[in-house]
């Protein structure tokens, strides 16, 4: 569904992304993780065409996503940081990005109630919390059913009663078949939700595993310390 | 596209900034009318208007403007919009707003006072100073992240075509006064966009004669059909090119 090839992004002299491969599929649930600064949301922003890559191609359900723009309505985004105008309420955001999509099909509006932003759409956005807003952001991307979901920190910010509508929400979309691409440092968090780990460093993936091979690889059953293990051995050289 | 620019419409209009606009326009178009007896002298005041507080208003309230839509951009860069769309439609609710309250303010006192040829060209050439500058705030704001940069540079590029391009000008016209330069110095008034509109208006309301041989030559080129269509051709590149240069690095811009 979303095939990445050789993609190279520099921001000035600092490489973000180097010659990045990847290739996700429907059904697939996958945590992108890695250290801070180590291309993530430079990766995701690419998908998304905010980014410009350097050199490499992006192809989404086999089409280059180069000066495209109509992929985006298949994708919700979830921002790390969601930056919305100030003196907008929660009710003339929502409204404003249907019309802009301007959807025939039917909106997915079970986060809004669940999340009950009925009660405030008629603050504006500068005086909202960040988990609020957070909230907002979420609410969008799932909105209007999209086959991809990218949400960049999607729990960083929540009440615990809240990331656990997000998560329960994630795993519904996930068994729909739609590809979620998740990153998150809360290791603990994704226990429950992906099927498929991809690590990143220093701009480049440094593997791309399905969860089963990770956990039988290392006979670690918690992904915390799978991930911590590989990393360990690749530190002593003594990895595959 | 059609709801993209209501959508900004709508917001930019609900700012107190551009009725505070007509408002000041429309109390100094109407007020020089009233204080003079002859409406030419009037002309001549709001000539001065449109030449200072339209591209003032214009390039300033624009780039800050953007500055301040970069959530509003951020926002539509995840839906399914095409890029050159958002800065387009940024682009044509500015300058509809602009000229809205330009002809709101200074174009109703102008048809109402002198509804002849001097009063069409006034507004006809106070809309494109106000397109001009809303494109020359495309082109300020994209040059810089730094939005307090950004304002300098629309400053900058106010200061220098209101004030200093004359005194260039002039600097120049008195440095090289023993050689020919009478048609040099027409096709020097094409940088500016400024001086290229109150050449047309000044030679519109026949004070012409008293700028001299200068003047005459002026008149010999800006006077004929030509010389119109040649200084509106002019006009217009001065709004197309800045915004089709923004636009281009709009286009290859990372956010």
């Amino acid at each position: 569904m979303i095939e990445i090839n050789g993609l190279n992004k520099k921001f000035g002299k600092l490489q973000v992304l180097n010659s990045v491969h990847l290739s996700c599929q429907p059904q697939q649930c996958i945590a992108l993780i890695g250290p801070n600064g180590c291309g993530k949301t430079t990766l995701i922003k690419s998908i998304l065409g905010m980014v410009l890559p350097d050199s490499g191609s992006i192809s989404f359900n086999g089409k280059s996503i180069k000066g495209e723009f109509l992929h985006r309505a298949k994708i919700g985004y979830m921002p790390q940081i969601g930056r919305y105008p100030d003196n907008m309420t929660i009710a003339q955001i929502i409204d404003m990005i249907k019309k802009i999509r301007n959807s025939p099909d039917a909106l997915d509006e079970d986060l809004y109630h669940a999340f009950e932003l009925e009660k405030m759409r008629d603050k504006q956005m500068r005086t909202l919390s960040g988990g609020t807003t957070q909230k907002v952001s979420a609410v969008l991307a799932f909105l209007f059913n999209p086959d991809v979901l990218i949400l960049d920190e999607p729990t960083a910010g929540l009440d615990p009663l809240a990331s656990e509508i997000l998560k329960d929400k994630i795993i519904s979309e996930k068994e729909k078949g739609k590809l979620i691409l998740i990153t998150s440092h809360l290791l603990s968090e994704l226990d429950d939700l992906v099927t498929q780990i991809i690590f990143m460093q220093e701009g480049s993936v440094r593997f791309h595993k399905e969860i089963h091979e990770l956990t039988n690889l290392t006979g670690e059953s918690r992904i915390s310390k799978a991930i911590a293990q590989i990393l360990r051995q690749q530190k002593n050289g003594t990895t595959d | 596209m059609g709801r993209l620019i209501k959508i900004i419409l709508m917001d930019i209009l609900k700012n107190r900034i551009v009725l505070a606009y007509t408002l000041i326009l429309a109390i100094l178009s109407w007020s020089s009318f009233a204080l003079e007896d002859n409406s030419a002298k009037g002309l001549l005041t709001i000539l001065n208007v449109i030449l200072f507080t339209v591209p003032l208003v214009s390039v300033l309230f624009s780039t800050i403007y953007i500055y301040n839509s970069s959530e509003f951009i951020e926002l539509l860069l995840g839906q399914p919009v095409r890029r050159s769309k958002i800065w387009l439609a940024l682009f044509i609710s500015l300058s509809l707003s602009m000229l809205l309250a330009f002809f709101t303010g200074a174009g109703l006192p102008l048809l109402v006072h002198s509804a002849n040829s001097v009063g069409f060209m006034m507004i006809l050439v106070g809309c494109l100073i106000s397109v001009i500058f809303v494109a020359l705030a495309f082109l300020s704001s994209i040059a810089t992240r730094d939005k307090a940069k950004g304002i300098g540079i629309a400053i900058m590029i106010w200061l220098y075509f209101a004030l200093l391009f004359d005194g260039i000008v002039l600097f120049l016209l008195f440095q090289l006064s023993d050689y020919p330069i009478e048609n040099a110095m027409v096709a020097v008034t094409a940088l500016s966009p400024i001086d290229l509109a109150r050449i047309q208006i000044l030679l519109h309301l026949d004070v012409s004669a008293m700028m001299g041989y200068t003047g005459a030559i002026f008149k010999d080129f800006f006077g004929t059909s030509t010389g119109l269509i040649v200084s509106f051709l002019l006009l217009c590149l001065w709004a197309v090119i800045p915004f089709a240069i923004s636009l281009k690095k709009f286009k290859n811009k990372d956010l």
